[in-house]
């Protein structure tokens, strides 16, 4: 291995600030939830880069274990996002003020 | 170290194009390159099989579904634009605040690197390509049915949870009483086939 975990680990925390940026800057749901995404795949590059570095699997399995989070977070921030814009045509999170029932 | 160069310019320019772009539809484009360029990331760390699973369940499953979401909600009354953004109010704070932590990661991993058996070089059973190399499909397979099942089978509930909560937040029943509300949408279309009354 030509490079080192620190490398992966580097990268993986700008990723992981793109969408930390991304989430705090945009206030359109989806871009917002995408970025979300990003965070969620810079965590895993990081799982992934340490269990090479240990020669351990377990970050492996960490991982698949937070990609299938990822896809029911997705779903269910679809679905709202979806909902709430069907009620009241919003593009902008900051209008969407009214999520009690 | 080439291809690790690479791909990190590639990610990282696709991360920022995804963050930044004007329409939602270009931020899908954006990460599906993000994704593509991870899942050939995991391949440099020798992690065949997430490989595939993340070109299959991001690219194939959660990018279509935010497409799809896309182009229903912008097939109405206006085109789904971006709204204003908070930027440029929020985003020098939060540049400095992304690029203060940045800073204190990246000097923390490059002064305090990995230490431990692993550090120099790992012994991994098996070179990669093998059917059974660590990394590789029964790799993962007999770390995912043995030793942990249990967060597996959890998993399966997680998603279960997923799909319910889905149905009850978009379905047309209201959740509590079961009734099927009816709503008043704009442009509604009479339905293709009329019942026979």
């Amino acid at each position: 291995m030509t490079v080192g975990p620190d490398a992966y680990v580097v990268l993986s925390a700008v990723l992981f600030f793109i969408g930390v940026v991304g989430v705090i800057a945009r206030r359109n749901p989806l871009i917002m939830l995408m970025s979300i995404e990003l965070l969620f795949n810079a965590a895993n590059l990081a799982l992934v880069a340490y269990a090479r570095a240990w020669g351990n699997n377990a970050g492996h399995i960490f991982a698949f274990l937070v990609i299938t989070v990822a896809a029911a977070e997705a779903a269910i921030g679809l679905a709202i996002v979806a909902v709430t814009f069907r009620r009241s045509r919003f593009v902008d999170v900051d209008e969407a003020s009214v999520l009690r029932g | 170290m080439i291809p690790f160069a690479i791909l990190a310019v590639l990610m990282i320019a696709s991360a920022v194009f995804t963050v930044t772009a004007r329409r939602p539809v270009y931020s899908v484009v954006g990460l599906l390159a993000n994704f593509v360029c991870l899942a050939a990331m995991y391949l440099t760390l020798q992690a065949e099989f997430l490989a595939v699973i993340q070109i299959v369940v991001y690219s194939g499953a959660i990018l279509i579904l935010f497409v799809f979401v896309i182009a229903l909600l912008s097939s109405g009354v206006r085109p789904f634009d971006v709204g204003p953004d908070r930027a440029p109010r929020i985003l020098v704070p939060a540049g400095i605040f992304a690029a203060l932590t940045l800073i204190a990661i990246a000097w923390t991993a490059v002064r305090a690197p990995v230490s431990g058996p692993a550090a120099a070089a790992p012994a991994l059973n098996g070179t990669a390509g093998d059917a059974n190399a660590f990394g590789s499909v029964a790799d993962f397979g007999v770390a995912l049915f043995t030793t942990n099942l249990l967060p597996f089978e959890v998993t399966a509930f997680i998603l279960m949870v997923a799909v319910i909560g889905v149905v009850l937040i978009a379905g047309d029943a209201d959740p509590v009483t079961g009734v099927v509300r009816r709503r008043k949408r704009a442009g509604q279309r009479e339905p293709i086939v009329k019942s026979a009354s």
